[in-house]
């Protein structure tokens, strides 16, 4: 399930409800990402998201995902909206029989979510704020999949 | 009538993320655009922009029908 949220998520929390219930499962894995200061450039992260059709793309890239790695479940929470440095960016979880699939879909949604997933990311910082493109890096990670 | 969304950098360029443009098809769309704002009109076709019509990306030209929401999305950067 994919979920975007204008307000700060408290990522232990989704952690211990996505792990509730199972007796099926031999592992989860989850990531979270957080909004970074660097050194006090950026003041504040904004994420524009289109309604209905970021999501949309999110769940089909998710699902094929869980094909591709076997999971059982998955779960992903992301922000949009402006985002305070230290604030939960991304809460990634995957479900599976055994760790090996879970680490590695975690990693693959992670590394699609930061490079391709239909987000417009903006930085307010002391000169202004300016439009982020993916970097070099976050292409390269992507690309490890492909 | 059909919605016009931008999004990113194309909304700053606008001064505006949402407007409501008679036109038949996209390229009237885009005509209509650059009757009013040229400079917007070409970003609209700059290198990576992407249109979705009712959230799903066409490429080339769209017939719209009448409350078709198109949206021009410049590259996409990640979360």
């Amino acid at each position: 399930m994919i979920t975007l949220t204008e307000a700060p998520f408290e990522p232990g929390a989704l952690l211990t409800a996505f792990c509730a219930g199972r007796d099926e499962t031999g592992a989860v894995a989850s990531f979270v990402g957080l909004a970074r200061a660097e050194g006090g450039q950026a003041s504040i992260l904004e994420l524009e998201a289109y309604p209905g059709f970021t999501e949309s793309a999110i769940e089909a890239f998710a699902k094929g995902a869980a094909e591709r790695f076997g999971l059982q479940d998955w779960r992903i929470v992301h922000r949009v909206g402006k985002i305070a440095p230290g604030e939960a960016v991304v809460f990634v979880a995957t479900a599976s029989k055994h760790r090996r699939a879970a680490f590695e879909a975690c990693d693959f949604l992670m590394d699609w979510l930061k490079s391709r997933a239909p987000f417009w990311k903006k930085e307010h910082g002391q000169g202004g704020a300016r439009w982020i493109e993916p970097t070099a890096q976050d292409r390269t990670d992507a690309q490890r999949w492909d | 009538m059909a919605r016009v969304l931008l999004f990113g950098r194309l909304a700053d360029q606008a001064g505006w993320r949402e407007r409501e443009v008679e036109a038949a098809s996209l390229a009237a769309l885009r005509a209509s655009i650059a009757n009013d704002d040229a400079a917007l009109a070409q970003a609209l076709e700059g290198p990576g922009v992407q249109v979705a019509v009712d959230k799903a990306l066409v490429r080339g030209e769209a017939v719209l029908a009448a409350a078709t929401e198109v949206a021009f999305l410049p590259p996409m950067s990640g979360g």
